[in-house]
């Protein structure tokens, strides 16, 4: 945790110098007859954080919080494999999304979540991840006539027979 | 009278068919959303608000709103009978609640909380119908500078009462204002902030990406990590003979803690970026100093369950009360229904009352409505709650990460916006651990865009001096409040050095 927490306080902080520096392409100052330039107000809010930073990295260094005092890792072995597991998951699913739509995506996602990580019987986890898809299809393209991705043209040949119904 | 006109106008329109349909299922939705752990009100609307473009601002309102509700009744259920609190908002619940139920009287517990949901609800609610016109039409005198003023105050409260590390909280309200900001100067038009040219940022960062980045993905993955362990669930029977028995219990044993909990949950709803968890909290602690037997307390006093229980259902009335008059969120989940607002092209802020009548009474005549069904259907379907609390959270965990990422896309229909929420949960995950409080960036976010405009017209009005924000009375009255939250830590911290140092040297 002791590392963690100074290595987050500097990611923080060159966060805080490239937004300050990206504010600088519009004017911070004052400008006489027209109030404070449009960069002014990021700056200054990034330059408060800079502070933050910095005073965060004095009480690291001191060790007044509990971060900075713990001992224990940020995450540990299972916390590594959930992260990774899960969030790995996440990531391959909007990744997927431009590919074999968000809709197939998702299905792949609960079939993985479900079978893989929770474990769960084949019927329920092919049942959830199959007719989920299916209701978002119809609540969000026939409801609420909002379209989402279809992803690349192979799949079209599905979303064809699907908007038949709509249609 | 004529606010009583005004509401039976809103009572029409909130027992409308679709409305009441809303309600129930908001109200449905809300209590489940609260008793599950790891998911809160702030979870439920931020998830849930992209699904709402679908009917009319009023009703989209009225149903995030009983959710919001129902959030507060449900957060207790988990709390008494598996012992963890369903949502931030019931920690405070867990104290007795769960002794209660370890002595065999959850049945107790449990309709204690309802019941006191239900009156500080009630209460709230005539408090709210009887201040907010009058708060509305003062406000419509306010200048830039009177709401640069107020926003401070709302980050000013995050830093005072917060209780986060105050470096930490201060940041995460810059990052928030920063991110606010990405996109397009509103004055000049030049664009702003275009992280590494990406173009996707010149459409700015919308607010819906961090909130659900932070609380659907962010706090999911929390979650996961935290909650490995088993959780035992307690049994509850509920009859109806029982209920009306636990009924009068309540009221003879409880009382004193409803009217705690419902004045000052009220009051500390109302005070911008408060809401309801420090509500409860502070509600639990005045009842237990002014109790007759303080010991009983955390032992599994009923009072100790009605004293929380009915601050926070009073203090979510309480934070939509600063939302619909000032246009300033009381809590992270007001902040996210007042993005909201603006999505659906409302102007928060004092106007709505006469521009938006139907809108504002609407939903004031809806909290009437929500409570009565939150208690009922609280009341009635406890075991069908308790049930699904055994769902396993690998089904609902994935089932959230799903409406996630939909909900993302669909807010801006970019998938860039989708790829930012994932960092934006990631980093949330990794920052939670490190004691960064992430409310104050959501709430930040959605401000931002009211904040900055009105510092530079503000500056714009002196000429640059910034003694405009002092001088004006009451721009100067909440500067000054403000100050003295900003500066309350430091003191805290100057008293307790002075003691160490006299401890020292005595």
């Amino acid at each position: 945790m002791r590392l963690g927490e100074i290595v987050t306080a500097a990611v923080l902080a060159a966060l805080s110098i490239y937004m300050m520096w990206k504010s600088t392409d519009l004017n911070i100052g004052y400008v006489a007859g027209k109030g404070p330039g449009g960069g002014a107000w990021p700056f200054w809010l990034s330059a408060i954080m800079l502070v933050c930073t910095i005073v965060i990295a004095f009480n690291w260094a001191r060790r007044t919080s509990p971060p900075s005092r713990s001992t224990e890792p940020v995450l540990d072995a299972d916390g590594r494999r959930m992260l990774l597991q899960v969030g790995g998951g996440i990531f391959v699913f909007v990744a997927l999304i431009d590919v074999i739509s968000i809709y197939g995506a998702m299905a792949l996602f609960l079939f993985y979540y479900l079978w893989f990580l929770g474990r769960h019987a084949l019927w329920l986890a092919l049942t959830i991840s199959i007719a989920t898809p299916i209701v978002f299809f119809f609540f969000f393209e026939a409801l609420m006539r909002i379209t989402l991705p279809k992803g690349m043209s192979f799949t079209d040949p599905v979303f064809n027979v699907l908007y038949d119904i709509i249609y | 009278m004529e606010i009583l006109e005004l509401l039976s106008h809103g009572l029409f329109l909130a027992i409308q068919p679709m409305n009441i349909a809303l309600i129930v299922v908001g109200v449905t939705l809300g209590l489940f959303i609260g008793a599950m752990p790891g998911l809160g009100s702030v979870n439920g609307v931020a998830i849930l608000l992209p699904i709402t473009f679908l009917v009319p601002p009023a009703s989209a309102i009225i149903f995030l709103a009983a959710i919001y509700y129902g959030a507060m009744y449900g957060g207790a259920i988990s709390s008494i009978t598996l012992g963890i609190p369903g949502a931030s908002t019931a920690v405070a619940t867990t104290f007795d609640g769960r002794p209660l139920a370890l002595k065999g009287r959850a049945s107790l517990a449990l309709v204690t909380a309802a019941i006191a949901s239900f009156v500080g609800g009630t209460v709230s609610i005539i408090l709210f119908t009887a201040f907010a016109p009058p708060l509305a039409h003062v406000a419509l005198s306010f200048g830039p500078p009177e709401i640069f003023a107020l926003m401070l105050l709302a980050f000013a409260t995050f830093v005072g009462l917060g209780g986060d590390d105050i470096p930490k909280t201060v940041l995460s309200i810059c990052l928030g204002l920063v991110f606010a900001s990405v996109g397009f100067d509103q004055i000049s038009g030049a664009p702003r902030l275009v992280f590494f040219g990406i173009s996707g940022f010149l459409h700015g960062i919308n607010f819906l990406v961090l909130a659900i980045g932070v609380y659907g993905i962010g706090e999911m993955l929390w979650t996961l990590d935290t909650t490995r362990g088993k959780i035992t669930s307690t049994e509850a029977r509920m009859t109806f003979a029982g209920i009306v028995a636990d009924t009068r219990e309540c009221f003879a044993k409880a009382w004193k803690g409803m009217s705690i909990g419902s004045g000052l949950g009220f009051f500390v709803g109302i005070l911008p970026a408060a809401g309801a968890t420090p509500g409860s909290l502070m509600a639990y602690g005045v009842a237990k100093m002014t109790g007759r037997d303080p010991d009983s307390y955390g032992r599994g006093n009923p009072d100790g369950v009605a004293a929380p229980e009915a601050a926070n259902n009073s203090a979510s009335t309480g934070s939509m009360l600063p939302m619909l008059t000032l246009g300033i969120p009381g809590s992270p989940t007001t902040a996210i229904l007042l993005g909201g607002m603006v999505i659906w092209g409302l102007t928060p802020g004092p106007r709505l009352f006469t521009d938006q009548p139907e809108f504002v009474w609407g939903l004031i005549g809806s909290f009437y409505v929500s409570n009565f069904f939150a208690l009922v259907i609280n009341l009635s379907f406890i075991p069908l709650f308790i049930w699904m609390l055994r769902m396993p959270f690998t089904i609902l965990a994935p089932m959230i990460f799903v409406l996630s990422v939909v909900g993302g896309y669909a807010a801006t229909n970019d998938m860039h916006d989708v790829w930012l929420m994932l960092i934006f949960g990631l980093s949330a995950f990794f920052l939670r651990k490190f004691d960064y409080p992430l409310a104050p960036a959501v709430l930040a976010i959605v401000l931002g865009p009211i904040a900055e405009p009105t510092l530079r017209q503000s500056l714009l009005l002196s000429s640059g001096d910034p003694s405009i924000f002092f001088t004006r009375p009451i721009a100067g009255t909440i500067t000054v409040i403000a100050i003295i939250l900003i500066l309350l830590p430091l003191f805290g911290v100057i008293r307790r050095k002075m003691k160490g140092s006299s401890e020292a040297s005595a």
